[in-house]
């Protein structure tokens, strides 16, 4: 095994060209758990925990870029009002996994159970690689993703980061697991109200080979804000009957497996709390807003 | 690979595997048994230290990655034969059974009172959250930790 240790991002780069099977660590939360249990020892690992272009984050042009090293600690202290991705760092870990844990490194891993993933995906948030030959390329998240533990990163590319097109309107990230700390997610959920686009975006973890959409439930409870006028109208209530549909949709949309975290059957039961739980939330939040406006 | 760190204010550098962790680092290369070695995956808590004064699990941390950089152990919170006052704050309250877990507690503690001198129940069960201690059932923690933030807020570190 050998390590590398890139100071810029064109030596990183070279070093990915001439390494094809090289793995890149950040943070390690990871990979240094298959490294301590003998699970995977690569022949080159390439530090790129100090790249400044993946330790930087900017909200320029109406679009967030978040880097592939700002950690899980950073984006709590640096970026709280992205509010559904600062829920989504807190439930990671331990303050020690989440000072050293990544976006980038969520991204790389491709666990289903990644906590910042729904995030991204209920943003459509685009995945930024680069390498030497081909320069930088952007992906759409479901086209990065592809299975469990499965991307599309070329060997001879990195993960620079994230970016999209911030959300107006409620959102947040919901998980379940047995303690509320150092967990993998049975199910994780991330909900978003785009006032902008007058759409809802709901993305699931942890019950499907990859995070998922759950397009029917977003299309259905669209139509039904539609109805109620909820777009122009913060106070305007939301029906059982909605609330009903979409959580049932929400279930429908995950293909969930039985695992030694949790059975098929209780991942499915606990989206549809969820689901139930992250709409009222989103009401309850604009009803405050109705108030103070 | 040789490493060189600073470690509690003094450079070192020893010889390592390129594959070690700085836990494995800190114990085998720089004979700092302080950090203790039990999970190995980020789970217990019990190898936390600083690494360029924030707070890591040491094994999760490739040692060639603290590489000419700041690192602080347990081993450099007491002054010689004088405990530091949140060491001193386990002993008095009992917060100690088996001792494994405790270099990690003592440094996670140490971590948010630096921080934070007045925290709430709830701040310090979070701050706590990445660190097990399978024999007191946290209760004398807990009062370990109430008793060190009284000590911090009195100006004693």
């Amino acid at each position: 095994m050998e390590v590398r240790s890139p100071r810029t991002l064109e030596e990183a780069l070279e070093l990915r060209a001439a390494h094809p099977d090289s793995v890149p660590i950040a943070g390690g939360t990871d990979l240094m758990v298959q490294i301590n249990f003998d699970h995977d020892r690569p022949d080159v690992v390439i530090d790129v925990s100090r790249l400044p272009e993946l330790l930087r984050w900017a909200e320029e042009d109406d679009t967030l870029f978040l880097g592939a090293g700002v950690t899980y600690s950073r984006i709590l202290r640096e970026l709280p009002q992205i509010r559904a991705l600062a829920e989504a760092s807190r439930s990671v870990g331990s303050p020690q996994i989440r000072n050293r844990g990544t976006v980038g490194g969520n991204l790389g891993t491709a666990s289903p159970a990644g906590d910042a993933l729904p995030v991204l995906a209920a943003h459509d948030a685009e995945i930024g690689l680069s390498s030497a030959a081909r320069g930088e390329r952007w992906l759409a998240w479901d086209a990065f993703l592809l299975g469990v533990k499965r991307h599309a990163l070329a060997p001879d590319e990195l993960i620079m980061g994230t970016r999209w097109r911030p959300l107006a309107g409620p959102q947040s990230f919901s998980k379940v697991g047995t303690r509320n700390a150092m967990v993998i997610a049975i199910a994780n959920l991330c909900f978003a109200m785009d006032q902008g686009s007058r759409t809802v975006r709901v993305a699931l973890g942890s019950v499907a080979p990859t995070v998922v959409r759950a397009r029917d439930a977003e299309a259905f409870l669209n139509a039904e804000l539609e109805r109620a006028g909820a777009w122009d109208d913060l106070a305007a209530p939301v029906t059982p009957q909605a609330v009903d549909g979409f959580a049932e949709r929400v279930q429908a949309a995950a293909t969930p497996i039985d695992d030694v975290r949790g059975t098929a059957a209780y991942r499915r039961h606990t989206l549809g709390v969820l689901a139930r739980r992250a709409l009222a939330w989103a009401v309850e939040d604009r009803a405050e807003e109705a108030m103070v406006s | 690979m040789l490493i060189r760190v600073r470690v509690n204010d003094e450079w070192r550098e020893a010889d390592a595997w390129e594959g070690s962790s700085l836990l494995s680092f800190l114990r085998d290369g720089l004979q700092l048994p302080g950090s203790k070695n039990a999970c190995e995956q980020g789970e217990c808590g019990s190898c936390s230290v600083w690494l360029d004064e924030e707070l890591v699990c040491s094994c999760l941390v490739l040692a060639a990655q603290a590489h000419e950089r700041e690192v602080r152990t347990v081993e450099g919170l007491a002054e010689g034969d004088r405990l530091h006052p949140v060491q001193e704050a386990f002993v008095e309250a009992g917060a100690v059974q088996c001792g494994f877990c405790t270099p990690g507690l003592v440094v996670a503690v140490t971590d948010l009172l630096e921080r934070d001198p007045s925290p709430d129940e709830l701040t310090v069960r979070e701050a706590l959250s990445g660190n097990l201690c399978r024999c007191t059932g946290y209760q004398k923690i807990m009062d370990a930790v109430r008793s060190a933030a009284e000590r911090r807020r009195a100006g004693a570190w």
